[in-house]
């Protein structure tokens, strides 16, 4: 026991831990002062007279009193991009090819787990089940969705990936959007024949809905309640251990360090007795674990899934991973966090500060202006290194 | 039996004939080496040793099992080891992890740590690098690096593709008489090199490759003194 507890390596685990953490908060920061200041500014013009005019309230006090909530909105969905980013980028680190039906992989992952738990809610016993049990259940349907997605990835990688290797880059690429619409539309299909339906709705059980307030506190003329739905904890909670769990395999064991030499040099992974095919599977395969655990979560969070639940998500995830630098793990994490904070900034905010003129709904706009902006002015992202086209 | 042994192997890169039929031996114990101008197949042959190309037609023999059908990590596990041209080096990697990566099929980790620890012996100033990333060391600490990693596995046939390419004099003088150190230990050699002069030295035999085809072998001291070797490799006339 003792040997085993020394074989760990604490700093591999804290590591993560303070880089999620420091990005969280950075973000949160940034973007608190952005909307603050503009907040300031705004005030004595039309759109601050505008909202003192309905509400009765300063566009600044109104700013600050959402602002946790919104920071608390921000990392939820942050944290599950993040996790589907770090799908995209593992397979990029390795492969040097972005796995566009990774989207889809995340949606069979929200299928498998929401259908498990709709199963188990005609029998009923959800609504009966302890607190304890509702736990159990929603870590079942998520080790299923995850085991689902996971199988799945591997599968494809091995039917439509593996046979093109040596190709040129661009017929997987394509081979990847074709195992994308096709997908989508088995997806479709299944649920077409089996349920009749195109959405399926997550059932309600346990405690997930209800908010847990962390208190009130007075500022100034404001008096902000804090507040986080027990939701949005077990998102960031399971993301978090992904997370840890991820860069612990990548940095600190012998698995993982053969998945850093296969994507550094293949033939010399190789010439070290290391079976590349089948790193490369298992690259898929966590990938994949990951994508459906966030699909499960995503749908816990938004609670309604189709057939297409993947792909915003899963764009805006690569454009996370491109954010962050791709083929960077740490990247992915800092971009996940960084898109996630700031169309939720921007959902949140951008109908006050238009007075009505641009609601939510334009969010997008901004993870998508990201992607653009990146690409051009730094394609190789915030953390990665410029490469350049490989001989 | 030969410990390798090559016949009629033939490889291709797509439509281009590489290898025409090579066929060569290398006894346990020996020091052999490849020798031949830019392009003449010295690499595809140990490419296509290791199992990193497939040979179109023709045996491999290692340790008296048929090879020429296995992957190469397939390979590595019967006591092959190939530090590849151009050193082969995890750039981003530490110089401790890459010695680590050349003992992954090595489960026993009192072995990883004597073997590390003779590498050391072989070449200390890899010691002073152990944290650094491999990409930052200079091309001699690369292939001090690349050959300490070769020997982690223990192999009982080491392939060396040049490994004096581009390095200082004094550098490949001590490459070389670690070779012979290595020999005297008991590991085969074979060796691949350009530099013809340095290679008959150490070597107890020699094939001269052309154009993808065995023109001459013989010892080490007949190629020496052989006119035309000398003419085309050893640039005396």
């Amino acid at each position: 026991m003792k040997h085993f507890l020394s074989a760990i390596n604490v700093r591999e685990l804290l590591r993560p831990l303070g880089q999620l953490l420091l990005f969280s908060l950075g973000s949160a920061v940034v973007l608190s002062a952005i909307v603050l200041t503009l907040a300031l500014v705004l005030d004595q013009t039309t759109v601050g007279q505008h909202l003192h005019g309905r509400y009765n309230v300063s566009l600044y006090t109104y700013t600050l009193v959402n602002l946790p909530q919104v920071v608390i909105d921000g990392l939820t969905i942050g944290f599950v991009y993040a996790a589907i980013a770090l799908g995209y980028t593992m397979v990029y680190g390795v492969l040097e090819f972005i796995n566009f039906a990774h989207s889809e992989i995340f949606a069979v992952g929200a299928f498998v787990g929401v259908e498990i738990l709709i199963a188990l809610d005609n029998t009923g016993i959800l609504r009966g089940a302890s607190l304890g049990m509702a736990y159990a259940y929603l870590i079942f349907a998520i080790v299923m969705g995850m085991a689902a997605a996971g199988a799945l990835a591997v599968t494809v990688e091995r039917i439509a990936y593996r046979p093109l290797r040596g190709a040129p880059r661009l017929v997987p690429l394509i081979s990847a959007i074709g195992v994308s619409f096709l997908l989508q539309d088995v997806i479709r299909l299944v649920e077409g024949l089996t349920t009749g339906q195109f959405n399926r709705i997550m059932p309600t059980f346990g405690n997930f809905d209800q908010r847990l307030n962390l208190g009130r506190f007075a500022l100034g003329e404001a008096n902000i309640a804090l507040g986080i739905s027990v939701k949005s904890i077990i998102v960031i909670t399971s993301a978090v251990l992904m997370l840890v769990g991820l860069n612990y395999l990548v940095n600190a064991t012998r698995i993982g360090k053969a998945i850093r030499a296969v994507a550094q040099d293949r033939p010399t992974a190789s010439l070290m007795g290391i079976n590349v095919n089948r790193i490369i599977s298992l690259t898929f395969l966590v990938g994949g674990l990951l994508g459906g655990a966030a699909g499960v979560l995503y749908a816990l969070k938004f609670t309604r899934i189709d057939a297409f639940v993947g792909f915003f998500p899963g764009l805006k995830a690569f454009t996370a991973a491109v954010l962050g630098g791709i083929g960077n793990l740490t990247g992915a994490l800092l971009g996940g966090i960084v898109l996630g904070m700031l169309e939720t900034f921007a959902g949140s905010y951008l109908g006050v500060f238009t007075m009505g003129a641009a609601g939510s709904e334009y969010k997008d706009i901004f993870a998508f202006s990201i992607l653009i902006i990146v690409l051009i002015f730094r394609p190789q992202g915030l953390m990665g290194e410029n490469v350049g086209q490989k001989a | 039996m030969s410990l390798l042994s090559l016949t009629d192997v033939h490889s291709y890169y797509g439509h281009i004939h590489a290898l025409k039929g090579v066929s060569l031996t290398v006894e346990q114990g020996e020091i052999v080496t490849l020798i031949g101008s830019n392009g003449a197949g010295k690499s595809t042959t140990l490419r296509t040793i290791s199992g990193m190309m497939r040979p179109r037609q023709g045996q491999i023999q290692f340790a008296g099992r048929e090879i020429s059908r296995m992957e190469p990590h397939a390979v590595v596990l019967d006591g092959l080891g190939h530090v590849p041209e151009g050193r082969g080096i995890f750039p981003k990697l530490t110089v401790r992890e890459n010695l680590e990566m050349g003992a992954f099929t090595v489960n026993d980790p009192v072995a990883v740590r004597e073997r590390m620890d003779y590498g050391f012996e072989l070449f200390p100033r890899l010691k002073e690098r152990l944290g650094q990333y491999g990409g930052t060391l200079s091309g001699g600490e690369q292939q001090m690096l690349a050959i300490a990693r070769g020997l982690m596995m223990n192999p009982s046939l080491l392939m060396l593709d040049e490994p004096s390419m581009g390095l200082a004099p004094v550098l490949v003088e001590l490459i070389f008489d670690i070779v012979k150190i290595l020999n005297d230990k008991g590991t085969t050699i074979l060796l691949v090199e350009q530099n013809a002069l340095m290679a008959l030295s150490v070597a107890h035999r020699g094939y001269v490759l052309q154009n993808g085809e065995i023109v001459v072998s013989d010892t080490a001291a007949n190629l020496r003194s052989n006119e035309s070797v000398q003419k085309a490799y050893l640039g005396m006339s």
